[in-house]
């Protein structure tokens, strides 16, 4: 007990689990939808995104957030433009994201050999994140910005679901399925934005589809599969922190991927033989 | 004469002259630079051959994953003491498996199933990446290049590796691509014709995920899948018969790495920049051709028209 009054007496500790519990609700929430409405490889190409707009910010000489959260929402609300119904084709999504991951190296060489950017590591760090390295300001936006997706995404969570599963009939009822489709790809930009502070650009996919996996295969049930996914996500995160503080060796984010990969492979094991564990 | 053309190199840097002759001898003096054409002439040609079956296999994500996998291979190849070259193969080759053999989804929806557990190897992947990379420790320069490439560093030995990969999975590739085509356009006819559709289609994740371990020796792991889905995305919006369309994607690749080798030894910025921008642009340049000439009103076959599963 004494142990973990240790645990949060430090406050970048606290930092950590407040601001990636909000971060991994608003992923695992964002991330049931994409995986409902397969669009798991555009949040693959936000995430490739967040690092493309992170390094040009520090290139520039900007706010690394400016660049984040701008790339990241003008991507996705891009992408939501250029498809078909709000929905690209694989191969430009494929074409343009790696286009822009090679802008991301251009942008990496361009500040490493800056005078401001001696050191590498700023890259990496949007890499692979730095969850324990978040200042208290930092912890503050990203958890207000967190919660706002939540609020917006439980908003609007009926008639996505319907848009979603049949878009036809949504259609036909008067849903505006294409507003919808672009919010909610807006919405995945700003979360994938957030989340590359806590787990990094390249880790953050694994929030949006390892938790929203499981929870799928759980239950057919949409909202208890929300919440399923929801629980996952904070699950993943909290576990993984206390890994890494229990083995400093270990980077966090590893920690929160390998638990939440666990979490996946458990889901997959209890319905190998074709039922879903919770019901239908 | 060649003696005085090096020093004259070396002493002025690599500068881009007006002379295109000169310029181009000027690329090959180095022993690098030919072994950096070499492997990237071998890769554009692996990468051209599986990306144009990915693309019609709308596997692009698959692709991904399996090119990304390749940075934890390399690195826990490091950490262990073992030989980068059989941590990039082994890993991609393990994640191919790994894709290919997850039982699908209760209840249909496979396509949706298949993208979260897709997307989970890839994070996974690369966390472990992140953990070797710590493990090990004070790497950070290498680990740029392992990320975003390198040809620099391309060894003759290296060279024969990656051709005796690739002309064994073209070789498989050979065999397969009649059936695996068939598989591909109509999976379900060609099932009810005896194909061994799954066979097939986990036989051609694991070439694809050779293809993307070499392709990540040069051009660094995060850049692989701009030489798989490039080229065969501009040839497949510039020509709707699969065999035109096949060769046009290897001729596509071998142009952009082609140019991209030579604009990264003329310039300070890294050679992966180049090959996504050169073939980004012949995407672009592609499309908009497709798009111009359907609104001068030459009826021309549907995007994908044929090729569509």
């Amino acid at each position: 007990m004494s142990g973990l009054a240790g645990l949060f007496g430090e406050p970048f500790l606290r930092y950590a689990f407040i601001a990636g519990a909000a971060i991994a609700a608003a992923s695992g929430l964002s991330g049931y939808f994409v995986v409902l409405r397969s669009q798991v490889f555009t949040g693959d190409a936000l995430s490739h995104v967040a690092f493309t707009g992170a390094l040009a910010a520090l290139a520039a000489g900007a706010d690394l957030l400016v660049g984040l959260y701008g790339a990241c929402v003008l991507v996705a609300l891009a992408m939501a433009a250029l498809g078909p119904r709000g929905r690209a084709d694989d191969t430009v999504i494929g074409s343009v994201f790696a286009w822009i991951l090679g802008l991301g190296a251009l942008f990496l060489s361009i500040y490493t050999t800056s005078a401001a950017g001696t050191n590498a590591t700023s890259g990496v760090n949007v890499l692979f994140g730095t969850i324990f390295g978040l200042s208290a300001a930092q912890a503050v936006i990203d958890s207000a910005v967190a919660t706002c997706v939540c609020v917006v995404l439980v908003f609007i969570a009926r008639p996505l679901l319907f848009a979603s599963i049949d878009e036809s009939v949504a259609r036909a009822r008067r849903v505006p399925v294409r507003l919808l489709g672009t919010v909610f790809l807006g919405l995945v930009g700003v979360t994938a934005a957030a989340a590359t502070q806590a787990v990094g650009a390249l880790l953050l996919l694994g929030l949006l589809a390892a938790p929203a996996g499981a929870a799928q295969r759980l239950t057919a049930r949409p909202f208890r599969g929300i919440w399923l996914s929801v629980t996952f996500a904070i699950l993943s995160v909290w576990a993984g922190l206390l890994i890494a503080y229990a083995a400093p060796k270990i980077p966090p984010s590893f920690g929160i991927l390998a638990v939440a990969t666990g979490i996946y492979l458990t889901a997959i094991a209890l319905t190998a033989n074709g039922r879903r564990a919770l019901g239908v | 004469m060649i003696g005085a053309a090096v020093a004259s190199t070396v002493l002025e840097g690599s500068r881009l002259s007006w002379n295109i002759v000169a310029d181009i001898r000027q690329l090959f003096l180095f022993s690098f630079m030919v072994n950096a054409f070499r492997a990237g002439t071998i890769v554009a040609v692996t990468a051209g051959a599986l990306g144009w079956f990915m693309v019609l296999r709308r596997q692009a994500f698959a692709g991904h994953t399996l090119a990304i996998v390749s940075f934890p291979g390399a690195a826990g190849a490091i950490l262990i003491g073992i030989s980068v070259v059989v941590g990039y193969f082994a890993a991609a080759i393990a994640a191919a498996l790994v894709i290919a053999a997850v039982p699908r989804s209760p209840g249909g929806r496979a396509r949706t199933s298949e993208s979260a557990i897709v997307g989970t190897v890839q994070a996974f992947a690369l966390a472990c990446g992140a953990l070797f990379v710590s493990l090990y420790g004070g790497f950070l320069s290498g680990l740029t290049g392992l990320l975003f490439g390198s040809f620099l560093g391309v060894s003759p030995g290296q060279v024969d590796a990656l051709l005796a990969v690739a002309a064994a999975a073209l070789a498989v590739l050979g065999v397969i691509a009649r059936p695996l085509f068939f598989a591909s356009v109509d999976q379900d006819v060609a099932e009810a014709r005896g194909v061994p559709v799954r066979f097939l289609s986990g036989l051609f994740l694991v070439l694809l995920g050779c293809a993307a371990a070499e392709v990540s020796q040069i051009t660094g792991a995060l850049l692989v899948f701009a030489l798989l889905v490039m080229p065969a995305a501009t040839a497949q919006r510039v020509t709707a018969r699969p065999m035109a369309s096949f060769w046009l994607t290897i001729a596509v690749g071998l142009v952009v790495v082609w140019l991209a080798l030579a604009a990264a030894y003329y310039s300070v910025y890294p050679v992966g920049f180049f090959v996504t921008t050169f073939g980004f642009a012949a995407f672009v340049i592609a499309a908009a051709g497709r798009t111009a000439a359907s609104r001068s009103g030459r009826v021309r076959v549907p995007a994908h028209a044929g090729l569509t599963p």
